[in-house]
């Protein structure tokens, strides 16, 4: 050993004394720019070491985890891609047979939420068991090569809804799952997106206070399958919001508590400009300027629908600020 | 004492004497009076549990693994489509290493529909990893459900007691329940070396390349094999504190000088104890029950075989296109023989139809030929279809 390696703190010691908890640690293998790898860092550090992770089969189990070694500090397990919400069920059932209170989380990316997983989803949020569900939204399925996914937005081009002649991506509209899990009537369901990390946090430690099912929606960018610069994800994510495209609201019992208003809603092109997978809508084809008055129109419905409008402009608004407020009331 | 229960309530009382914590149920004929069964148990406070009522089978397999893994003892019960739906959890659990008990109360698998009782459900997941043990009669179904919590602590994998459909789940028969006192003196509390605790973190199921997944399922194989001893073991100490064997791996019955045996698994065993004090006069024949299907149990069957002009395998399952899925491993086992017995396998009982006292002389009449029957369907009634299809 070297003298160095010799006054370095050991690795153990060196990570007990971070000045944060980290459930998921530096050093696993997602891509550059990763969204849901940051998403799933924040959910963790907010929530803190006492917490059980049932995951779902995708891109942040494979990345995490390729054996022997494991990114996951807190107790974690992968059974299969459509069982994490029952694998969860099957959890809190036992803690609580135990007496013990650790939270427990499920996982999982959107093919494993929105699409395969939705049944044993729907009936873990029925049965009303104490499990904070977090969904990656990164609109596709990535870890299998970027195939559509029913939450793969309406014009995008996955590997499975390819532009041609004869189509313009994808054909379905986007899944309204938020809406769907409002309808379970449960304590608490929100969207969140990787752009506003400290919204991510307050959301996390508000679902961790609630006896009952939570389930938070998280828009997790993927430079790999979305087709912008690592460096962008951020920044694509934010525009998806500002745009009204991904609208980031709360729900209790159903009934929306929370919206994150828009003081100048952004035109849809400044969020799809920069990814590829919607490249082919800027090509000179009036089935292409159909789809993007189309998107449009999708993201105006959403900010009349949750009323995401802000009353007067903010001159404290800034791109990046988390401004969520609560019942849409400024200073409340 | 003896009391005279249903296959179904006599299953749900040794589960709950096991004390799980967590009971995943979803309702499948002929396995729903057992789930029924602990409901009822848990609404009374007779068990302290969390019953979990899942959306699907698949839910169900689910929910008991989380449940394991979080720490906790745990139950569910299947049958026929339900298993089929559970397969791919069910692989999960046994690669996971996770020590879960579960009924499979045995019902043939559509198409065509029937609930009636063959063993073609817990075949068809033969490869997933689990030990599975069949049970000739309620008793043992009791007496293994309480073992297969012992030996699936033990070994880290799960265990799945198959029980014939109606034949045992909605047969009455006088049988002894054990104690409280007994069973706990038997199965220690429930304590799972890689529970998911946030003091300890863990990391399971996670990806493994190439490198390493030979060594993983090398491991698996390998505890299985091991898992023979704990099997007899838990079988014998079983019968130390109740005086009550099921067998072991298998179990012959008959005069050991025997020249000719039927080897069977599951209730027909029991119709066949009976057919030979019936048929006293077709001579000398051993009976031999498989109990442990998975480990298969070579050596132990060789042992037996020893010295046999002919073994019969009887089965209720078929595997389409090939034939007995039991009698294939049977002639696999005894070819390593020096004087190797002829294997006949014949199918029986297919689809719940009944295995009568005259299947034993219909069977020792159908091996008389020189050559061994390789696979038959025994009491298939060709006239019923059309010639092509004979
Ligand atoms: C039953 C089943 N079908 C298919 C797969 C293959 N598979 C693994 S991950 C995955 C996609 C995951 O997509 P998503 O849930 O959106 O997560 P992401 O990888 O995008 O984060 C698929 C299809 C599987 N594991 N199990
Ligand atoms: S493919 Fe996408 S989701 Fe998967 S690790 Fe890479 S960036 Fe993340």
């Amino acid at each position: 050993m070297s003298d160095l390696a010799e006054t370095l703190m050991p690795i153990a010691e060196l990570r007990r004394n971070q000045p944060r908890f980290r459930g998921l640690e530096a050093g696993h293998l997602a891509c550059l720019g990763c969204g849901q790898a940051l998403a799933a860092r924040l959910v963790t550090e907010a929530a803190g070491p006492d917490v059980v992770v049932a995951n779902a089969t995708g891109c942040l189990e494979v990345f995490t985890t390729a054996w022997p070694q494991s990114a996951w500090r807190v107790p974690w397990l992968h059974s299969l891609f459509e069982n994490a919400a029952a694998v969860a069920s099957g959890m809190e059932a036992a803690l609580r047979a135990q007496g013990k209170s650790s939270k427990v989380f499920a996982f999982g990316g959107d093919g494993g939420t929105f699409d395969i997983g939705f049944q044993a989803l729907s009936g873990m949020l029925e049965r009303g068991h104490n499990v904070l569900y977090v969904c990656f939204d990164n609109e596709a399925y990535m870890n299998t090569g970027v195939q559509r996914s029913s939450s793969t937005p309406h014009a995008a081009m996955t590997t499975t809804s390819p532009p041609g002649k004869a189509r313009m991506g994808k054909r379905h509209l986007k899944k309204d799952i938020i809406s769907i899990i409002a309808a379970h009537n449960i304590p608490y369901a929100a969207t969140a997106s990787v752009a506003y990390p400290s919204d991510i946090r307050k959301k996390v430690r508000r679902a961790l206070e609630i006896d009952g099912p939570a389930f938070i929606n998280i828009h997790s960018p993927c430079p790999l399958g979305w087709g912008h610069d690592g460096s962008l994800s951020i920044e694509v994510a934010r525009l998806a919001v500002e745009c009204g495209l991904f609208p980031i609201i709360e729900l209790e019992r159903g009934a929306l508590t929370g919206t994150m208003p828009l003081r100048a809603p952004r035109p849809v092109t400044d969020y799809l400009k920069p990814q590829q997978r919607f490249a082919h809508l800027f090509q000179n084809d009036p089935r292409a300027k159909e789809e993007l008055e189309h998107l449009q129109a999708l993201a105006d419905h959403n900010i009349e629908t949750y009323g995401l409008r802000g009353e007067r402009p903010d001159p404290l608004d800034s791109a990046g600020a988390d401004t969520v407020r609560r019942g849409g009331v400024r200073w409340a | 004492m003896l009391q005279a229960l249903e296959g179904s309530q006599a299953i749900a009382q040794a589960v709950a004497l096991c004390r799980p914590q967590v009971v995943a149920a979803y309702p499948i004929t002929p396995q729903t009076h057992i789930v029924e069964g602990l409901a009822r148990l848990i609404a009374d406070g007779k068990l302290q549990c969390e019953l979990v009522s899942v959306e699907s089978e698949f839910s169900a397999a689910s929910v008991a693994l989380g449940a394991v893994a979080a720490g906790s003892r745990a139950y569910t019960a299947s049958a026929s489509q339900g298993i089929l739906l559970m397969s791919e959890v069910l692989y999960n659990i046994a690669g996971l290493r996770v020590p879960l008990v579960m009924t499979c109360a045995n019902r043939a698998v559509s198409a065509p529909l029937s609930i009636w009782n063959d063993q073609q459900d817990s075949m068809a997941v033969r490869d997933a990893g689990w030990i599975q043990l069949y049970c000739a009669d309620n008793q043992e179904a009791v007496d293994t459900t309480v073992q297969a919590y012992r030996i699936a602590e033990r070994t880290e994998l799960p265990v799945m007691v198959c029980v014939d459909g109606f034949t045992l789940t909605h047969t009455l028969e006088p049988l002894e329940i054990p104690s409280q006192d007994q069973v706990d003196a038997f199965l220690p509390p429930f304590h799972f070396a890689r529970t998911l605790d946030p003091l300890h973190p863990i990391s399971s199921g996670t990806l493994v390349s190439p490198e390493y997944y030979t060594e993983a399922r090398h491991a698996h194989h390998q505890a299985l094999l091991r898992a023979k001893d704990e099997i007899v073991a838990a079988d014998s100490d079983w019968a130390v504190l109740t005086g009550r064997v099921s067998g072991g791996l298998l179990e012959v019955d008959g005069p050991d000088d025997a020249r000719v045996a039927i080897l069977t698994l599951g209730s027909v065993f029991g119709t066949l104890l009976d057919a030979r004090e019936e048929y006293p006069q077709l001579g000398s024949v051993k009976l031999i029950k498989l109990r442990a299907f998975r480990p298969f149990p070579i050596e132990a069957l060789q042992q037996v075989c020893m010295g046999l002009s002919d073994v019969i395998v009887l089965e209720r399952a078929l595997s389409p296109g090939s034939g007995g899925i039991v009698g294939a491993e049977v002639r696999a086992a005894l070819t390593e023989l020096s004087a190797a017995p002829q294997v006949h396998n014949f199918a029986v009982g297919l689809g719940g139809r009944d295995v009568p006292l005259d299947i034993y002389p219909r069977l020792l009449a159908a091996i008389r030929s020189a050559s061994p029957v390789r696979f038959a369907i025994l009491d298939v009634e060709l006239d019923k279809l059309t010639v092509e299809d004979r």
